[in-house]
Parts: C-alpha cells; structure tokens; sequence
C-alpha cells in the first residue's frame, strides 16, 4: 500500500474540507476492511485477505449512470457495443448513487449543478472512487473562461483518474478505467489536491457583502457552496 | 456561384418594399426604421410591444416568435423581437425595443406568443431587462441567488457567488403543494436516467397524474454566448459550435455559425464545398436521430437492450465515416469561413466506399427498427395518442424540427429558406399530422431515409466532380472585421429544429452581440402542454419524443 507516501497538499491553513480529512487521516479508510479493524493480529492472512478485496473490487465496478454533457455520449457509446466496457468487469451503469462504486464524472459542472454532485457523489457508499472524463473536468477545458463553470471536477469531489480529451475517445476511458482497475487491485489511492468549494450551511459563511445580501433569501442552516471565482485557477 | 449570388439581391428588393408595407401597417407604432442584413428593423416603444405584435401575428402573420435578443449598449437596453412565418420562412421582421439604462423595464411578449415566457425569462437573467406584466419573471439559467446579470456590460466576474442546494430539497419534506387533493411534489432530475442529462422537472403529482410540471434548466449552463463573443470570427469561435448540440450534430450547429458570419461577411461559399458540408450534415443528422432513438426506446422500454445497442451500432458506423472526414468522433471543428478546412481523405473510392456501404445497408437496419419499435404493440400502447400536441399550440411556443413536423407543421428550414446545395437536390420533407408521441419518433425515423437520400446524391455529385475544380474554401481575409451595427440572424436546420443565430458586429474582429437560438430550449417548453393531465410515464415518453439536448438548452 502506498499509505506511506503523504499526499500533496498546499496550504493547510486556508483549506480544510471533510473529504479531504477524511482520506488523509492515516492510511486510506477506504482500504481498511472490517475484518482487519476486528482481529487486528494475525496479519498474515489479513493481508492475503486484504489483497484478495481489493483485487474483487477491482474486478467488480459498479459505474453510476451519469451523464452531464458532451463526453456522456462517448460514455454511451463505450458502454454499447463494440467497445463494451462490461468486458472489462465495470460495465453495468447504476441508476442510483447508493448502489455504485465508481462515478465517471462526464463534462462541464456548472455553479448550479456543483453542489448536486457532490450530493450525488456523497450518497455513495464507501469505498467509492471518481474518474474525471476529459478537460472539463481538468480545468473547465475550453469553457475555463466561462462566468458559470466550475474550473474542474477536483474542485467539489476528489478525482482518482484524469482523462484528458475532448471528448476522450471511448478507448481512451476504457484505459482509464482500467488504470483506475490496476490502482484499486494494488490498493493505491490518489492524492487529494487542493479542493476550495465545499457544501456547508449558510450560517457558517464568513459575513461579507454577498453573505449580508443573500441573508433575506437563504435561511442560515440551507446547505450552499460558495464560488470564489477570483481564486479559481 | 452564380445561382447564391442572385438570391441575396432578390431578398434585398423584395425586403425593401416588404419593409414599406410593413411600416405603412404599424403606422404610428414605429418610432424608426433600422435595417438588419436578414430583415426590416422596426424601433417601437417598450410599453407597445403586445399591440406591435398583435398587430404583426394578426394582421401580417407573423406567426412564429423565433428568437428574442436582448443586449446592453452603453446607452441603453435593448430587446429585439425577431419573427417570422411559418408559412413563409423567408419573410422576416425584427421588432427592436430599446429601454431606458436607469430602468429597463418593457412590455413582456407573453400574452402574444407563449415562446416569449422563457426567452424573456433568459433574457432577464443574463442581461438584466425586466418584462412587465410578465407571469413568472426569474433567473431561468443561473441559480436564484446568483448576483448580478452576466452579460451586461458592468458584470464583474471574479465576484464571488453562492449557489444553494436547498431550493428543491428533500421532496417528502413538503409532500403537498397547492391547497386542495391529496398532490405530492416530486423532483425528478438533475441527476436522473430518463432526463436525458442534467435536467430538472419539478413536478406536481395527484396520484399518477401530473398536475403540474416545471422544467428547471439551467444545470449545464456552460456560458456558451460569453465563450463566443469572446472569440475571433475566424478561428476562434468554430469549436464552441460542436459544443452546443453535442449529440453528434456538431457539423449542423457549424453550419449555423458558418452561414451567419458567411452572410455577415458576405463570403462566397465554392459549391464543392457547399455538397461537402451538405453531405456532413446529414450524416450528423443521422447519427443524432439514431440517438434520439435509442434512447426514445430507452425510456419506454426502460433498459439498456437491443434497440439501443442497435442504434449505437449504426451510429458508430456513422461516426467513423465521419471521423474519416473531419478527424474527430465528435467536436469535429470541420468548417471553416468560406468552405471545409480539408478535402475528402484519400483514397476517395475507399471512403465513398464506406458511405454506399452504410446507405446500402440502412434500409435493412430501418426495417428492422421498424420491426422492434414502431409495430411492437407495447411500444404503441405507449406512444400512440400519449403527449397531444396540437399545431397552433406547437406555433405559440416556437416549437421547430421533428416536434414541429410531427404536429403536421411542414416546415423545414432547409427547403423553406434555402442554404448549402439542399435546393439542388432531391428530397422530401417529412411531416406526420398524428401530433403525438409516435408522430414524433415517425419522423425521424423517416427523416434518416430522406437524409440517406440526399448523402447518396451529394456522394454521386462528389465522385464526378472534376478534380482540378475541388475548391475547398473560398479565399477569406485572415482578420474578419465586419462593419459596425451591422446586425444578422440567420438560421439553419439542426437536428433538434431552427438553429439560429444572432450576430451584432462592433467593428472589431469580435462579435459584439452573439445570441443562440436554441430549438430544444423552445421545444422543451412545450412538455408542461403535453404532460400536465397526463400520467406520469407519459411524461418520460413525452421528454424522450421531444429529444432535448441539455447543452443546447442551456447553452
């Protein structure tokens, strides 16, 4: 496991989000089985065991149907035939978050569906793991100019895979899949960079000139994400 | 070409005293004249906007609201209505309404054309005009709490915003809405498998009825306007186009942008290059019905099974011919101003070739399309009679393409306002008087011959075309600087329906003014006529029939 290796984080002070805790507290949870917080010794079988796991979870991916834009056609089409993603044992879309693994996270996010991701992606059961498809999901891609969209996937949920493209082409997602397969099987996880915009409650914003507008309107315990675009890359 | 140069002055004479005629009808309506490269311009005040129209939809029927502009100058707002006829394409109008810079307030267009309801909509929340009388005037594309209008001239877009997840939340919390009955408020979308991409319907139901339905888009808002005016008419504006109707229709939208700033130019387009595009085109429009189809089959039936798989199948075949063609599966970025950026890839027999073998081959795929979908009894217990909707309510919300025409509206854009090599040839437009749901998936399923039709002539016209006369692109300065106010709207026919676009030129080499007419963000607006009373599954099928496209919605 590669849980010795420290995950690259920038300024510690000024970003502390749930998720990225949540990774970065010891090794990856996501990788602790139950069985091992229960015997705790005996670590030969364990580890057997734990690479067992992690090779089944490699090899069964459930995907969350899930289409934003443009790159969701070529997500179709890598399900349909002739591609077929199923070959690579991560074939069967989940209509619902609660019974998928991964999130193929296809196209542009905008400010008004940022915070639905991360909703979507936070009903996911753990272990859960999140592929970014194609430059919308890098840096906004060619929208990163834009006044509404959110400048990458990695700014609401952390991302384990980048695909980069335009839309990539399906063979390119089925080798990030199974790249994101062979990472699984050996039990590593990705960093968590930098990821500014979180869901919390109004109430808990730092009062500034928006926040004292919106008050009338939002009532102090809605769940809002906050966009400071001036900080955005 | 000698037959495109004719037409443009032939338009100009005859606009010319169909702008005197239409004066002399509006009479002391007008305040003055502009003239626009597509239309007479007519400046009205803002609180006459309802009897302009009225009198313009009554008396010169005008039947069709395509488009509402709405820009900021730096001395006013201004609302342009532009209409047209669906009779009579070619027939157009443009109704400019400027309003004070301290109070922009003006007559809403709602009562006239029902259309106006969500342009005006989207022309207050992204330039900030305010429409009175208006029935529901709110952001329609940025959440409710956004600050600001976006594309006013003062926006300042590194301020910080904050969207809420709240506004329609938990749906069991508040499970009535509305005062009497036993009615339960349910969201379906934005993250939903029959939306078809992020779209929002809060819908209202008493039992399995759908009392009430609302449409709330704006989830894939990717600021594509912003994107092109913010670009040079060159080069830089080509790619967003792909972007737009992203379902593989990418040469069609070109095509839109292609044929305003052609005609904004006034560039030649070579007839080589013009059966090229005519050909791409159609292919897209293939590809974009098979998709139409697979997932119309998709939400009725309900799983990933063969109609799907088979429509995927067609649509790669598709794909790859035109990857041979442009380079790319999707953003195909293959038009240029003035022609194609290439010639067809060589060897030319093998990929003419490849397209008679697809053509060759469609009619036994259609047949058996025909085979699983239109003869299956369960699929014509879902769709025959199911999502009504009647032709003048189809006129009043701007409905184009397949809805249109499958609400027996033969209007087809690229027989009734001819552009590209469509007029040279032979084909049919396709319209199906049954209003409904099957109507609707008839015509495209019909429209996919017609289409292979019109590739099979471009093809023969390509193969005998003689080899030193393959003329690509015409000869177009490197910097394009259309005079100042100068203003078009042209159109094209999409996939989805009347693609139009909207170009005001400032004199630089950017558009100063860029406005998309979107026919799915029209087209949607017709899925509360056809599902309010209806049942719940109707709906979906209703949604799946309209074949709505969330980037070009939303723009």
């Amino acid at each position: 496991m590669s849980s010795e290796q420290k995950p690259f984080v920038t300024d510690d002070t000024q970003v502390q989000t749930e998720t990225r805790d949540a990774r970065m507290a010891g090794a990856d949870d996501r990788f602790n089985s139950k069985l091992r917080e229960a015997f705790g010794s005996s670590p030969f079988i364990l580890t057997k065991f734990d690479k067992f796991m992690n090779w089944v979870r490699g090899s069964s991916m459930f995907m969350l149907q899930f289409g934003i834009a443009c790159c969701s056609i070529e997500m179709m089409h890598t399900y349909a035939i002739k591609h077929d993603l199923d070959r690579f044992a991560a074939g069967v879309p989940r209509a619902s978050p609660r019974q998928a693994d991964v999130i193929i996270v296809p196209g542009t996010i905008v400010s008004k569906f940022a915070p639905r991701m991360k909703r979507v992606y936070d009903q996911m059961p753990e272990p859960k793991f999140v592929v970014g498809m194609g430059s919308c999901t890098i840096s906004g891609g060619p929208f990163q100019e834009s006044y509404n969209v959110v400048k990458g996937a990695e700014e609401v949920i952390p991302v384990d895979i980048h695909i980069p493209g335009c839309p990539p082409r399906p063979e390119a997602l089925v080798y990030g899949i199974a790249k994101l397969q062979e990472r699984i099987a050996n039990g590593e996880s990705s960093p968590v960079t930098v990821k500014p915009y979180e869901l919390e409650q109004f109430g808990d914003l730092e009062r500034d000139e928006i926040v004292d507008k919106l008050a009338e309107q939002i009532d102090e315990d809605d769940l809002v994400m906050r966009y400071n675009w001036a900080d955005s890359p | 070409m000698s037959v495109e140069e004719q037409e443009p002055q032939e338009d100009a004479v005859q606009e010319r005293s169909r702008g005197d005629e239409l004066a002399d009808l509006l009479g002391d309506l007008v305040i003055s004249r502009e003239e626009h490269l597509n239309a007479p311009g007519f400046v009205i005040r803002p609180d006459q906007v309802q009897e302009t129209l009225f009198k313009l939809r009554d008396e010169a029927g005008f039947d069709h609201l395509s488009c509402v502009t709405a820009q900021e100058y730096e001395d006013r707002y201004e609302s342009i209505y532009h209409l047209t006829k669906y009779d009579e394409r070619t027939d157009e109008v443009s109704i400019v309404v400027p309003t004070s810079k301290d109070d922009p307030v003006s007559q809403t267009a709602e009562p006239v054309f029902r259309t106006a309801d969500w342009h005006e909509r989207e022309a207050y929340d992204l330039v900030g005009i305010r429409y009175e009388d208006h029935p529901d005037l709110r952001r329609i594309l940025l959440p409710e709490t956004w600050q600001g209008h976006p594309l006013g001239l003062d926006y300042d877009q590194d301020r910080p915003q904050i969207a809420t997840l709240t506004e329609h939340a938990n749906p069991l919390a508040q499970d009535s809405r509305g005062d009497e009955g036993n009615t339960m408020f349910i969201n379906i979308g934005p993250h939903h498998p029959a939306t078809h991409g992020v779209l929002h319907v809060e819908t209202v139901v008493d039992g399995e009825q759908v009392v009430d339905l609302d449409p709330d888009i704006g989830y894939l808002h990717r600021s594509e306007e912003q994107m092109c005016q913010m670009g040079t008419y060159r080069h830089q504006i080509m790619p967003y186009p792909d972007r737009w109707d992203y379902i593989s229709a990418g040469l069609l939208n070109e095509w839109a942008y292609a044929r305003t700033a052609e005609d904004l130019a006034d560039i030649e387009v070579p007839e080589y290059a013009q059966i090229i595009r005519t050909m791409g085109a159609e292919l897209c429009r293939i590809a974009s019905h098979m998709i139409a189809l697979g997932t119309f089959a998709l939400d009725v039936y309900g799983d990933f099974t063969a109609i799907f798989m088979y429509a995927m199948r067609d649509r790669e075949i598709v794909q790859n011919i035109l990857e041979d063609l442009t380079g790319q599966r999707m953003m195909f970025n293959y038009f240029r101003l003035g022609g194609v950026v290439w010639d067809l890839p060589e060897p030319r027999e093998e990929f003419f070739e490849k397209i008679r073998d697809f053509i060759d081959d469609l009619p036994e795929a259609l047949e058996e399309y025909h085979d699983m979908i239109t003869s299956n009894e369960i699929l014509q217990a879902r769709t025959v009679g199911t999502g009504v909707l009647p032709p003048e309510v189809a006129k009043s919300y701007g409905a184009t393409g397949p809805v249109a025409r499958g609400s027996g509206i033969d209007y087809d854009l690229r027989r009734d306002d001819p552009y590209g090599y469509y007029d040279k040839l032979d084909w049919d437009v396709v319209v199906e008087d049954g209003c409904d749901n099957f109507s609707r998936l008839l015509v495209r399923m019909r429209e996919v011959e017609e289409s292979a039709k019109i590739i099979q002539q471009c093809v023969d016209l390509l193969e005998d075309w003689p080899e030193d006369e393959r003329n690509i692109q015409a000869n177009v300065p490197r910097t394009l600087k259309p005079d100042e106010d100068t203003e078009i709207y042209r159109a094209v026919e999409g996939a989805k329906g009347e693609l139009g676009i909207y170009i005001r030129a400032d004199g630089t080499d950017k558009p100063a003014r860029f406005k998309i007419r979107s026919p799915c963000f029209s087209n949607l607006q017709t899925l509360p006529e056809m599902s309010e009373g209806e049942y719940i599954p109707d709906m979906i099928a209703s949604l799946g029939s309209l074949d709505i496209v969330l980037g070009e919605v939303d723009r």
